[in-house]
Order: structure tokens, then sequence, then C-alpha cells
């Protein structure tokens, strides 16, 4: 039969293998037209490949698809797009050079006369963005001319104009500045208004709570709990996810004794993005710089480590003034970056586990290969790298334990000053945590650490003392323990701010 | 920890080509039957292997160098004229041949890494270069002759204790593989690599990725030079004796499993592609195939390779997509402690 357009979709006990391998083993979920559905679980345990069964890029060893009471099964995508089901990727499918109704009518564009019908395509396309309150995008602009955030309006649209009642969204807001991720919460809960029933898959608890009405959680391809928000808690949520009480979440910060001399200092320094930087990091000490997307938290990381230098202004490693005008020059005086793109410029991903692991010591240090071979299991035990052997390409490991690769690699290297940008982006809640207590570890070792981090509750967790940006330069210092709302008073450069 | 032989990811099927070839070579022809054959097919395969090493130095970290069948035929050109037949000039003549060379791989290597001209671009450029260059110092027709001592070491060899006579060009190949081996193994050789997969994760690790990108091209351009010695000794002095070897020693690289843009790959198994290429070459001779078939052969098996291994790698993915993991060092324990 061909089903109906859906407004609501019920998967039952459903279970998929790949090769063998379980990765589904009996999960149930319900969407309901005018409800947003968040999925939450750590990687690997079953989000994208629930996502994809319902999008019928895989097909279900066992269990059924219902959509509105019937059932049905999918062969393809496109028997599910039929149905009314869209998903959202992560990755966005627009072509860049061609205008927003172009994009959107890609493939199926109207014809009238044997021409492409431009005006029909244009109206459609507004009327939908009427409808979705989005008047601010021109459907005769090019799609390289918009912003992140426009561009998922405008996959947004591309599904709704094949009818789709039913979007899933696969971390939606991985991919926007902190600004537009408000904009995102706003389009969905429009769709929501308009019965549309969105099925959120997310990472960040915040979202969850704050844009969900049921949450699915899933753990090693199991169902494990379905709740209304309301009745979660996040530690509930952390509990489910992993599996155990994860008590506190952050280790001990640094007493006083734990403190020793200034490792980096930075006095009166500036470039073109950031300036006067007056900023002390102490041996032992985890001192988190926290901003909006564009206040320079990045900027100042990408300085201290010379990929774009400070023109003015002293930098100073162990009281000595240095020039870092390039990383080389950095990595030589002790100063390591974790970069918030691992795989775009941390890792070189068809490299080995040892490989990626030694490719510090090999590419900036001399005369240290014959230490190599004995201590890269000690380095990955310190980690905790869970790995097939030290041969397999990280590729093949999980966001988190490639993140543990990065930290290795700069271990290997025995840093004085680590500077970690984003050191939990995309990794599971068990990861995040063995993160957290190897730059605690390496405090108490003596190194100092300038934590960058968009998640508040991760740095307000983790920092001994808070930076906070502003427009390229400090606003201010908070203690330990400071408040999301005093952090985001500073941030965004008001005496009273709003906790985004 | 006892040591096992690992095979580079996508290096196991050159070796299986090889053997398969080697057991069709030992059936179609008798001159097979004993060591002094395969002797004679290694003595012909060196100058190709020698310049498939040098050619994997540049693949893997992510470039092409399309100059060293030119620079095989200015080595060889240069050669014949400058030595023209005296013994006393041989010594020389050989250093300022690899000189040449080093100087061409030099000039190919800042030209990529100062200039930012994509490599391709730039060894094309080269290969024209020479090719005119030679073209107008010759006048088509090469003049000269090479020496005695120059032409030894393609076509002499050497007693051995238990092999017997083995070929010089043979040994120079041998220590020349060893060596590039070593190098591989060892801290910049697998720097090498990584610029091939992650430029910008080898920079922001401090590394210097223009030496080693440069370090790349003036091994190729060094290799090449040694193989216009061997190819002048082996086939003697002509104006086309490097013609298209380039494009067989990209096919070799390839066939040995190595992935075209870099990052991955065995400088072994590269040099096996090349003997591969040529027992192939010889086989196909063998069974009466001409030798006119070659250049088509060649382009299906480079076609064939590059396929094999784009397909290759989603089919391992998926093989591995949910591998069973371990803890590298010792047995996972609960994060909560």
């Amino acid at each position: 039969m061909t089903p109906g357009i859906a407004t609501s979709v019920r998967l039952t006990g459903i279970t998929k293998s790949f090769l063998g391998v379980p990765v589904l083993r009996g999960v149930d979920l319900e969407l309901r037209g005018g409800e947003v559905h968040a999925v939450m679980g750590e990687n690997g345990a079953g989000k994208s490949t629930l996502l994809k069964v319902l999008a019928g890029v895989h097909r279900p060893d066992g269990g059924t698809i219902e959509v509105d009471g019937a059932e049905v099964s999918f062969a393809s995508p496109t028997d599910a797009q039929r149905a009314g089901i869209a998903i959202i990727h992560q990755e966005f499918t627009l072509l860049p050079h061609r205008s927003v109704a172009e994009n959107v009518y890609l493939g199926r564009e109207p014809v009238r006369r044997m021409q492409v019908d431009r005006r029909r395509m244009v109206a459609d396309t507004r009327e939908l963005l009427n409808w979705l309150g989005e008047d601010g995008i021109d459907p005769a602009d090019n799609v390289s001319s918009l912003s992140v955030a426009q561009r998922q309006v405008v996959e947004i649209v591309k599904a709704l104009s094949t009818d789709a009642r039913v979007l899933g969204m696969d971390e939606p807001t991985a991919a926007l500045a902190d600004h537009e991720v408000e904009l995102l919460y706003d389009l969905v809960r429009r769709l929501r208004e308009r019965g549309i029933a969105i099925l959120y898959v997310s990472h960040r608890m915040r979202e969850v709570f704050d844009l969900s009405d049921r949450i699915t959680v899933l753990k090693d391809g199991r169902f494990v709990t379905c709740a209304p928000t309301g009745e979660l808690t996040s530690e509930d949520l952390v509990r489910h996810m992993v599996g155990r009480d994860l008590g506190e979440y952050y280790p001990d910060r640094a007493v006083p004794d734990d403190l020793g001399r200034v490792r980096l200092a930075l006095r009166g320094a500036g470039n073109d993005r950031v300036r006067d930087l007056n900023i002390e990091v102490r041996a032992g000490e985890i001192v988190g710089l926290a901003g909006l997307q564009g206040s320079g938290r990045s900027a100042v990381a990408r300085a201290v480590f010379g990929v774009e230098p400070f023109t003015r202004g002293l930098l100073e490693v162990d009281g000595v003034a240095q020039r870092v005008t390039r990383p080389r020059t950095a990595v030589r005086l002790g100063i390591a970056l974790v970069t918030e793109d691992r795989k775009g410029d941390g890792l070189a991903l068809r490299q080995s586990v040892r490989d990626n692991t030694l490719l510090v010591r090999r590419a900036a240090l001399r005369g240290a290969r014959s230490r190599a071979r004995s201590d890269v299991p000690a380095l990955l035990d310190v980690v905790t790298v869970v790995a097939r052997g030290e041969h397999q390409e990280v590729r093949y490991l999980s966001g988190g334990n490639q993140q543990k690769v990065v930290l290795a690699k700069w271990l290997a290297v025995e840093p004085r000053v680590l500077v970690v940008d984003e050191p939990t982006r995309g990794i599971d809640v068990g990861a995040k945590r063995a993160v957290h207590e190897i730059l605690r570890d390496l405090a108490r070792r003596g190194v100092a650490v300038l934590m960058i981090s968009s998640e508040l509750p991760e740095l307000i967790g983790m920092s001994d003392r808070i930076l906070v940006m502003h427009d390229g330069a400090l606003a201010g210092e908070l203690p330990a323990g400071a408040s999301e709302g005093a952090v985001m008073a500073l941030a965004t450069g008001h005496g009273v701010g709003e906790v985004a | 920890m006892t040591w096992r032989p690992r095979l580079a990811e996508g290096t196991a099927p050159v070796l299986v080509v090889l053997l398969l070839l080697l057991i069709g070579l030992a059936i179609a022809g008798p001159a097979y039957d004993e060591p002094s054959g395969y002797l004679a097919l290694l003595k012909r395969a060196a100058p190709l292997m020698i310049l498939a090493i040098g050619q994997y130095f540049v693949i893997v970290s992510g470039g092409f160098d399309l100059s060293v069948g030119a620079l095989v035929t200015a080595g060889v050109v240069i050669a014949a004229r400058l030595i023209d037949g005296s013994e006393s000039a041989t010594a020389w003549v050989i250093l300022l041949v690899l000189g040449f060379g080093l100087l061409v791989g030099l000039v190919n290597g800042l030209v990529t890494t100062k200039l930012l001209v994509p490599s391709f671009i730039v060894t094309l450029g080269m290969l024209l270069v020479l090719d005119g260059a030679i073209f107008l110092w010759t006048g088509g027709a090469p003049r000269g002759a090479l020496s005695a001592g120059f032409r030894m070491f393609g076509r002499g060899a050497v007693d051995v204790p238990v092999l017997g006579e083995v070929p010089w060009s043979v040994l120079i190949l041998l220590a020349i593989l060893v060596a590039a081996a070593l190098f591989m193994r060892g801290g910049t050789g697998r720097a090498l690599v990584a610029v091939g997969d992650n430029e910008a994760a080898v920079r922001l690790s401090g590394g210097q990725v223009d030496r080693l990108r440069l370090l790349a091209f003036v091994l190729s351009g060094l290799l090449a030079a040694v193989a216009a010695i061997l190819l002048g000794g082996f086939a003697g002095v002509s104006a086309q004796v490097g013609n298209g070897l380039e494009f067989r020693a990209i096919t070799a690289v390839v066939l040995g499993g190595v992935l075209l843009g870099g990052g991955r790959g065995s400088v072994v198994a590269a040099a096996a592609g090349a003997l591969s290429l040529e027992a192939l070459f010889t086989l196909l001779n063998l069974l009466g195939v001409s030798g006119a078939l070659e250049s088509a052969v060649q382009g299906v098996i480079i076609i064939v390779a590059v396929a094999y291994a784009s397909l290759g790698s989603g089919v391992r993915q998926r093989l591995r997509l949910w591998p069973k993991q371990r803890n590298v060092a010792r047995p996972a324990q609960p994060a909560s402690s």
C-alpha cells in the first residue's frame, strides 16, 4: 500500500545488525504531530542508525514501522519521503551557487511549457518561508550568501516542500554559532506549533531540556526509557545514558598549595582580532576562557600557539618573554594546543593510533626517536584509549577516543602550557568525564591549562578561575564556581546578562 | 611483545598479484626454472622500481612527480655527451648526473611549496622544459658515448657468495629499498605520510610541512638520476630512453596500493608494484602478446587499481565500523573512581 502523509509514526521493537554486530536491539519510538521528541544516548548508542531506519536508508532486521496506524516498510529514502518523513542531516546538501528556490526544488522543478517555471518555484518557496515565519530569506538569494542558520532553514523548507510532516534532525546545532542557536529554537517551536512531528537527536543536554516534550534514551542499541521532559532531571538523563550514577560531575579543583609559578603570561598582548590581553596561568591551575562565538576566545588560543601570532605586547613562558610566530616555536617552548576541530587539524585520520600519538614528537622534536618505542602503550594507558590496537587507524575510533589520542600526542612531549579549545565537543558523556580527569591530572602535575568551552556547565565545573571575553578583549574575571548568569552577563557585555 | 609482520592497509593485493605473476612466469617460460631468470627480471625491473620508490615519496605526501621520465632522458643524454667515451670522466659525470637530479627535485619542490603551484602542474612544466632542452641540445640525436665504467652499473654483475653473479643494478636497488623502508619506519618517514593525510594536523603539531614536501621531491629527483645511470648502462643512449617512465612509475605506485592524494601506503609495496608491472610485461611477451599493447595494459591497470582502492576502502570501512574494541594497554575500567 502507499501510505498517506504521516501525522504520527510508531516504531516498535526495531532491531538492526551490521555484519552480525547488533546496533539496535529492540527500540521503541513514537513520534506525534506537534511534539518534539528528543533521542539521547552516548556515541554508538544507536541514535544515528535509528534515524536512518526512520528515513528508509537502512531496512530494519526486525520490528515494525507504523504510519498513522498502518504498517509500512520503506525500501528506500524516497519511500519514506513519500510517507512524509524527511531527515535534516548534519552535513548540508545545498548547492551554494544556486538560489534558495532552485535548491528547494532541485531535481523536481515545476515545469511549464517545457521550461522550468521559475516564477512558480519562487512563489511556492516564498509561501513556505512565510508559513515558517522566515521572511528574512529571499527565494532568489544565492545560498552562498546565507548564514549557516539560514541554510538550515532552507534545508527544512526543502523537506517541507515534499510535504514532510515528520522531521528528523541530527545534531542541528552542531554547525551553528551561539546566537544562531536561539533562531533554531524559535524555528523548531514554530514547526511544532504547525503540527510537525520532530525527532531531535542531540548531545547537548540543555537544548534537549529547552526544546523537547519527550525524551527517549538509548544505550548500546537498547531502549532505556521514554518520559516527558518535565519528569526528568539532567542527573536522571546522565544516569540513564551511561547506566551508572556519575555522582559529582567534575574532578576536584586546585587548592592553593597546588598552584606554582606563573607558566604562561600575556602582558598587553594583542593582534588584529584581540587586544589588551593580560592573562596569567599558573602551574597547577585550569583557567577557563569564556565568551560568545566570535568574541576572540579561539583567537587567543591561536595567537598563543603562533598560528596567528600576537603583534603587540608580551608573551612569557615561565617568566621569559618569547616571540612565538609559528606553531613549531610554540611546541618547542612546551606550549600545546588541542584545537576545536580534531578531525580537521588535530589528527591524521588515516594514520595509526601509534603514529598520531607520536606525531608531535616526530614532527617537532629531534633525537627522541629512540625513546619512542616503549612509552606509547603507557601514554595510551594514561588517556584510556579504547582501540583494537595501536596500529588501528584513528578514523575508526569513536570521537571520544580520537580526542584522547589528541591528548596523548601532546602528553608525549610533556607540555608546560596546555591550551584546549572545546575539548569535549561531540564526544559522549563517559569520554567527557575521562577528558576532564586527564586535564585536571595534568594540572596537578604542574601543567598550566587554559580551557575554552562553549558549554558553560563544563567551563564552570572545571575552571579554577574564569576569564570572560567580549568583543576581542577581556570583559572580566570570575572566581571558581561562578554562576552561568554571571558569565553570560560579562560575555554579552551587559550588566544584566541573559542565560542563553 | 611478539613481533609479527604487519602490512600497511591496501598492500596485500599487490603481493598476491606479484606471486601469481611469478608463478605464471615459472609456468610460461623455461628461463624461470632457475634463480638466474628471476635475477634477470629483477635487473630489468630495477630502474622502474627505483623510480617507483622516488615517486612513492611524492605521492604519499600528497603530490605527483611527472618530471622523472624526462629527467631520466636528460641524465642519460648529458652523461653521454660529457663522458664521450672517456673512462676518466666517469666518476665526476656520475656525481654531476646525481646533482642534476637533486637540483631538478629541489626546483620542483620549491615551486610547489613556496609558490603554491600544484605539483601536478609544476612537474608537468618541468617535463616539458627538460624535453625541450634535451631536444635543443641534441638536435634530436644524442651525441657522445658512455664509458664502460658508467655502463657497468646497468649491465655488469658482481660475484656474490652463494648467489653467484648478481647484477650491480640489483644490489643498488636492494640498498635503496632497504634504506627507503628504514626511512619510512622512522619519524621523518611517518611524518611524511602524515603530511599527505592531513597537512594542517602536522603543521599544528609543530611539523615543517614544506620541508617534508621538499624532501620528497628531492628524493624523487635523486632516485630518477640513479635510474638514469642504470638505464643508460642497460639500454644505451637514446633521446627516448625515459619516455613514459613517469606514468609507468605512477602506475606501479598505485598498483602497490598507495593512495593517490597521499596518506597511506608502503614503499616496499610500491616497489613490488613496479616489479609486478615488469613481470606482467615479461609474461605478456612470453605469451606472444604484442609489445604495442603495453601502454593499453598499463592504462587499464591504473584505472582498475584506483577503482579498487576507492571501492575497497568503502568495503573495509563497513567491515570495521563496529569492531570489537579493547583497551590498548589494559582492560577498560569504569570511569568512576
